[in-house]
């Protein structure tokens, strides 16, 4: 079995040449030479101008939705020898999994309810009711017809700056 | 070169535990703190796997694995714990975070 | 000549292994720290299947490399950043750190040279064709170990909603 782990490393190993080679080595004999300015060794940001440092202060939100990723990374690793064993256990290990997944299931049920997982792309910091009425009109558009009048539609749209 | 055996893979994991507790003693920012712990864990779950082979039975892969598991879960609350310290102090080293209080 | 190429990974791996954990540990931003915590993280599983584990080398990378690791990057970003350059600590703390951890290492080394590793029961042939494990932990998880296995989901749960609610701010 060594020998799979051997493949394995040199298929890695491959792949890091290649990836080495071709950034170092090869394009530097195949590019223009140009002349070496501030402009070009400034990061490259899609194209706009950049601004601010890098080590900026992320939206929390963002370790919710990880913290979701890990635990759920931890469990599809629980799954896979249980997976290999299914077919020859049968019922009773399938119904053991069952229990497992059920009891992690209330968990996303839970980060679901609190609005974790929800993702709407916002400009700014708002708070948790500004989000909830912007779901709202965004979950269903008919609602802002069938709105109160005294609430016209356009002022809702403005409403989320 | 001698034939690699299971008590070169105990000072392997030994090692590693040594260079972890350096990092856990030395360093200031929680969160590298947290990164040393982890390194301390891993020198561990080799020596386990290291005796699972020397036995031949699946005892100690059965335990690194759970270990895995915790070890994942330790660092989800630790991080959650440092990010709301951070919230209440501006910065996260571990000297300021004498108080239970938040 | 499967001896040598044994040998060869091992050192190698333990090379690396042990060099970007120093790395780690003493690296002067924290992105070098977690860069070099991953090879670390590879240097370990690489041991493993030197080991024949097989399942235990794709878990450590599953596990720590692809979860762990982006965890730490993300309360890495999430943080302020801190003055905490290793250079300029008080060098009295470096020093006692040195030699706890040396110390330490010396301590279990002796340990490790004193114990008569012949004599304790083990299988005969170290490096002998290691067969794959997956199915054999899979067997030991739901039989054996079916509690743990039940506990663990019960452990990540609460983790999942207690690290969720810690990190909201506590109030909601």
């Amino acid at each position: 079995m060594q020998q799979d782990f051997l493949t394995i490393l040199m298929f890695m190993l491959f792949g890091a040449a290649f990836v080495v080679l071709n950034m170092v080595a090869i394009g530097r004999l195949l590019r223009s030479k140009t002349k070496y300015t501030a402009q070009k060794s400034a990061t490259y940001e899609c194209g706009e101008p950049t601004f601010g440092g890098a080590f900026i202060r992320f939206d929390i939100r963002f370790y919710v939705i990880c913290l979701v990723f890990v635990i759920f990374d931890v469990e599809v690793l629980f799954l896979f020898p249980w997976a290999v064993v299914l077919k020859p256990l049968g019922w009773l290990a399938f119904i053991e999994a069952f229990v497992f997944v059920a009891v992690l299931a209330v968990g996303l049920a839970y980060v679901w309810r609190k609005g974790d997982v929800d993702w709407i792309p916002l400009h700014g910091h708002q708070a948790p009711g500004a989000r909830l009425s912007e779901m709202d009109a965004v979950a269903a558009p008919s609602s802002a017809v069938t709105a109160p009048s005294s609430n016209p539609a356009p002022v809702t749209a403005a409403a989320d700056g | 070169m001698a034939d690699i055996t299971t008590s070169h893979y105990i000072v392997l994991s030994a090692l590693i535990f040594a260079v972890g507790l350096f990092g856990v003693v030395t360093r200031k920012n929680t969160v590298i703190i947290l990164m040393s712990l982890e390194l301390m864990l891993n020198g561990t779950n080799l020596a386990f796997v290291a005796f699972s082979r020397h036995w031949g039975n699946l005892q100690g892969q059965v335990f690194t694995f759970f270990v895995i598991a915790v070890a994942a879960a330790e660092a989800a609350v630790a991080l959650a714990i440092i990010i709301a310290l951070n919230r209440v102090r501006k910065g996260v080293t571990l000297d300021e975070a004498t108080e239970l209080k938040g | 000549m499967e001896g040598l190429g044994i040998q060869l990974a091992f050192y190698s791996f333990a090379a690396v292994t042990i060099g970007s954990a120093l790395l780690a540990t003493m690296a002067k931003k924290i992105v070098n720290s977690a860069f070099a915590l991953m090879a670390t993280f590879f240097g370990v599983a690489g041991i493993y299947g030197v080991l024949g584990s097989d399942f235990m080398a794709v878990t450590q990378i599953v596990v720590y490399v692809g979860g762990i690791l982006i965890l730490l990057c993300f309360g890495m970003l999430l943080t302020d950043r801190v003055p905490d350059e290793f250079r300029v600590r008080s060098p009295r703390r470096y020093v006692g750190a040195s030699i706890a951890a040396t110390l330490t290492f010396v301590g279990l080394a002796w340990a490790i040279s004193g114990t008569a590793w012949a004599r304790l029961p083990h299988i005969t042939d170290g490096s002998a064709e290691a067969l794959p494990t997956t199915a054999l932990i899979g067997n030991a998880l739901l039989t054996d170990y079916l509690l743990p296995f039940e506990f663990a989901s019960i452990v990540l749960l609460v983790v999942l909603v207690g690290a969720a609610r810690v990190a909201r701010g506590g109030t909601r």
